[in-house]
């Protein structure tokens, strides 16, 4: 007969609906040990992160932000602690998800789902919503017969509660997530004031529902149908990776088992269904490895439990890795192979990215200049016989300083360089305020002979010499 | 194909659930799609109707529905457009009561007058000048430091207000004669007086400084050309000894020159364009490259009567 016969969706082909499954809610008992405890301690750092990092200040200078974690948006700055981003450094950033991307596939590799079970916003925030549920309605037991019950005044006032503590929490994520992106005590402080941007406002309401709706209603189909993730780390599995694995060869026949009766000819699972109610994803892992299972370790704690209480070895249900299992059916052991091909090159390619943005932030330059040679006309003759190119400038002043820089050009015989603006500015007083760009129109006279186009060279220096910036460019001098 | 619908049958080796259609011994399994997946699908219908109510969506002849919101693309635009209106009233006004030597000493209008004169001169003057002001053979190029009629604010304002041989009594005017074809030169002395002028922008090959050629310059040309041959701003009479020229400096296009004659055409711009429009052009002639120095206080005055 079939193994997952229990946890089959089901259909009744009575009416149109009736053709696609309905979501069967899961009520995961209450359990404890070491994975729920590894659970909690996750949760509680990770919230915390998250709703306390916007609060933290960073000391910058005037004029400037003092968050130390802010994506200022109209400003066009990321601010991470002493790390400052300009909109022209997003690869930075795109080098923060790809480093991210990395170390997921590094971790899962080795350790199998431990970001979907301890990490992943849907498994944190889930966790938390299902922590409210209980509190408010009892445990497993109790929720299934409540919810599923007739309507009672117990069971409107319970929901009621736990869907109004639901939504405060998913208020409060929101709002967090908004405090990344403004200045956080201002904002908190308009918020008792009622005095908060429509955008914000819409921000914050979309989220919430979001938030409510994911991790009240949507839960783990989240992880089976919506999650990309869940569905390509099986491309970073080998049978190396540790997973959740019930050892069916200890456990199997299983079968109710009394106090005092012999455990000969007979396995060590006493199907007793603790590992199927605690699981948050509703599967039982006895059925083997499964699409569905985050690897939250929870059927661990529970099988642990019951076999202490049964008086058999822990570990029926283990974290272990597919080779090690078979390995001890045939009575050997097998050490857990932490270097693997898979695992060098995630753990290569690991410090390759990280090392290559390590580089990129130490290296970044304090100024930068940018050249743009003009595009009509290319070159003017002048009446002297001399000839002018034009060039706009970009000099980005990263420095939290007003700043005058001194532009020069190599690469010319008597290169005399005019700037265009307003009043009266030359090529040794550019003006640059702090932490901001300045673009300058200029033109370049040279006599040259008219022969061939000129490579030539700008530098740019500030007027303590403290830093400068060069940028390649052509002088050109006739047409094709 | 059996059609059993009450005894459902079980695939063995994956324990699902089968639909119980069966082609050569392949099964279909009935791995159902969850309920809320299409509950979100009827959603997005329900949607697209509102969507397809609300704003311009179907095409029919002539256009498209018009959408009950009353929202378009064209009233998004104007909409947008009348608020940049708005933003620059503040600067207009500031923009017309400075004079063009205080606007170009000004950030803030100087970085006015150079984006709206850049937008204006791709409207109005790219057709003859060339978009980059880079100009052409018989159209000047307004990069360079070589002006006919002159290269200070004053004076760019002045051609452009008024135009160049235009239709109105304050354009400025200047004829050269026919040397060739109203019979002053014949063909030898037009040979000679070119030969004289492409020497003295500095081609070694001609210009004999004390030959029949200079002599003919001295008598017909000097008068607008100056006897040193560069050129009178008052007659808008081209600077000869420069590297510049506005028609070619061959000796044929220069023979052609004297035998025709040039004049060059620029329109009034001072009644098509408002003041405003005009001031942004100048500066943003003025700082192309070319542009001379600012004028004096007293000069300054003279513009002003100009502005009305
Ligand atoms: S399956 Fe996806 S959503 Fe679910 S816990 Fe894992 S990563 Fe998170
Ligand atoms: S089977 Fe076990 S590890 Fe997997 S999701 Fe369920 S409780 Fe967690």
């Amino acid at each position: 007969m079939s193994k997952k016969q229990s946890n089959q969706p089901t259909t009744d082909n009575q009416s149109l609906l009736g053709y696609f499954a309905k979501q069967e809610k899961v009520f995961p008992k209450r359990v404890w040990g070491q994975y729920r405890k590894l659970k909690w301690a996750a949760m509680i750092v990770l919230l915390g992160i998250y709703y306390c990092v916007p609060f933290l200040r960073w000391e910058r200078g005037p004029g400037l932000p003092d968050q130390a974690v802010l994506i200022d948006l109209p400003a066009r700055r990321a601010y991470w602690f002493w790390i400052e981003i300009w909109p022209q450094e997003v690869f930075i950033l795109t080098g923060v998800l790809i480093l991210a991307a990395i170390a997921l596939f590094f971790i899962t590799s080795m350790l199998g789902r431990v970001w979907c079970g301890y990490a992943c916003p849907q498994t944190v925030w889930t966790d938390l919503f299902v922590w409210v549920e209980r509190i408010i309605q009892g445990d497993r037991n109790a929720r299934k017969k409540l919810q599923q019950g007739p309507w009672t005044w117990e069971k409107f006032y319970k929901l009621t509660v736990t869907h109004l503590i639901w939504l405060a929490i998913a208020w409060a994520t929101a709002g967090s997530f908004v405090l990344y992106f403004n200045d956080a005590p201002t904002l908190v402080k308009s918020f008792f004031e009622f005095d908060v941007s429509s955008t914000v406002m819409i921000f914050i309401l979309s989220l919430t529902f979001s938030t409510y709706l994911m991790a009240g209603f949507a839960r783990e189909q989240v992880c089976t149908y919506m999650c990309p993730y869940a569905r390509f780390q099986s491309a970073m599995f080998d049978k190396d990776t540790l997973i959740i694995g019930y050892d069916s060869e200890r456990g199997e026949t299983r079968g109710k088992h009394k106090k005092g009766e012999s455990w000969d000819n007979r396995g060590d699972c006493i199907d007793c269904t603790a590992c199927v109610q605690v699981c948050p994803t509703g599967i039982d892992i006895r059925d083997g490895l499964q699409m569905e299972c985050i690897a939250c370790g929870l059927c661990v704690d529970a099988c642990n439990n019951i076999m202490d209480k049964v008086g058999r070895p822990r570990g029926l249900v283990r974290y272990d890795t597919a080779n090690h299992m078979a390995a001890k059916v045939k009575g050997g052991e097998e050490k857990f192979k932490f270097f693997r091909i898979r695992t060098i090159y995630y753990g290569a390619l690991l410090c390759f990215v990280g090392g290559l943005m390590l580089y990129a932030l130490l290296s970044r330059a304090p100024v930068e200049l940018h050249v743009l040679h003009d595009r009509n006309p290319l070159f003017v003759q002048l009446s002297s016989g001399e000839i002018r190119n034009g060039y706009t400038i970009k000099i980005l002043n990263k420095t939290h300083d007003h700043k005058l820089y001194h532009l020069s050009v190599d690469g010319l015989p008597d290169a005399q360089i005019d700037v265009s603006a307003a009043g009266d500015i030359d090529a040794d007083s550019l003006y640059v305020p702090a932490d901001s760009v300045s673009s300058y129109h200029i033109n370049i006279r040279s006599n040259v002979d008219p022969d061939a186009p000129r490579d030539i060279v700008f530098t740019l220096e500030d007027h303590d010499q403290e830093v400068r910036d060069t940028y390649d460019a052509k002088f050109i001098t006739k047409r094709k | 194909m059996s059609d059993d619908k009450h005894k459902p049958e079980i695939d063995e080796v994956s324990g699902v659930e089968t639909t119980g259609h069966e082609w050569d011994g392949l099964q279909e399994l009935n791995n159902p799609l969850p309920r809320w997946w299409v509950w979100v699908w009827l959603i997005s219908i329900v949607w697209s109707i509102w969507y397809f109510v609300i704003y311009p969506a179907w095409p029919v002849p002539g256009g498209a529905t018009e959408g009950t919101s009353g929202y378009t693309q064209y009233k998004e635009l104007a909409e947008s457009q009348a608020e940049i209106v708005a933003r620059q009233a503040a600067y207009l006004e500031r923009f017309e009561e400075a004079s063009l030597e205080q606007i170009v000493n000004d950030p803030e209008l100087y970085a006015f007058a150079v984006a709206g004169g850049a937008s204006a001169f791709k409207d109005n003057c790219a057709t003859c000048h060339g978009t980059g002001a880079e100009g052409a053979k018989g159209y000047p190029n307004l990069n360079d430091d070589d002006w006919l009629w002159g290269g200070r604010l004053s004076d760019i304002h002045q051609t452009l207000e008024y135009g160049i041989r235009a239709d109105n009594w304050d354009t400025r005017m200047s004829q050269m004669p026919a040397f060739g074809k109203d019979g002053l030169l014949n063909a030898q002395e037009i040979n000679a007086v070119v030969d004289y002028v492409l020497g003295l922008s500095g081609d070694e090959h001609h210009g004999d400084a004390h030959g029949a050629g200079a002599e003919i310059f001295q008598q017909q040309c000097a008068s607008c050309h100056g006897t040193d041959g560069k050129g009178l701003r008052e007659f808008g009479a081209p600077n000869l000894t420069d590297k510049i020229w506005l028609y070619g400096g061959d000796h044929a296009t220069v023979y052609e020159t004297v035998y025709y004659a040039r004049a060059g055409m620029m329109p009034a711009w001072g009644g098509r364009l408002d003041e405003n429009t005009i001031k942004q052009l100048t500066v943003y002639l003025h700082q192309l490259g070319g542009g001379e120095e600012s004028v004096s206080n007293d000069e300054q005055e003279a513009i002003k009567p100009a502005n009305h």
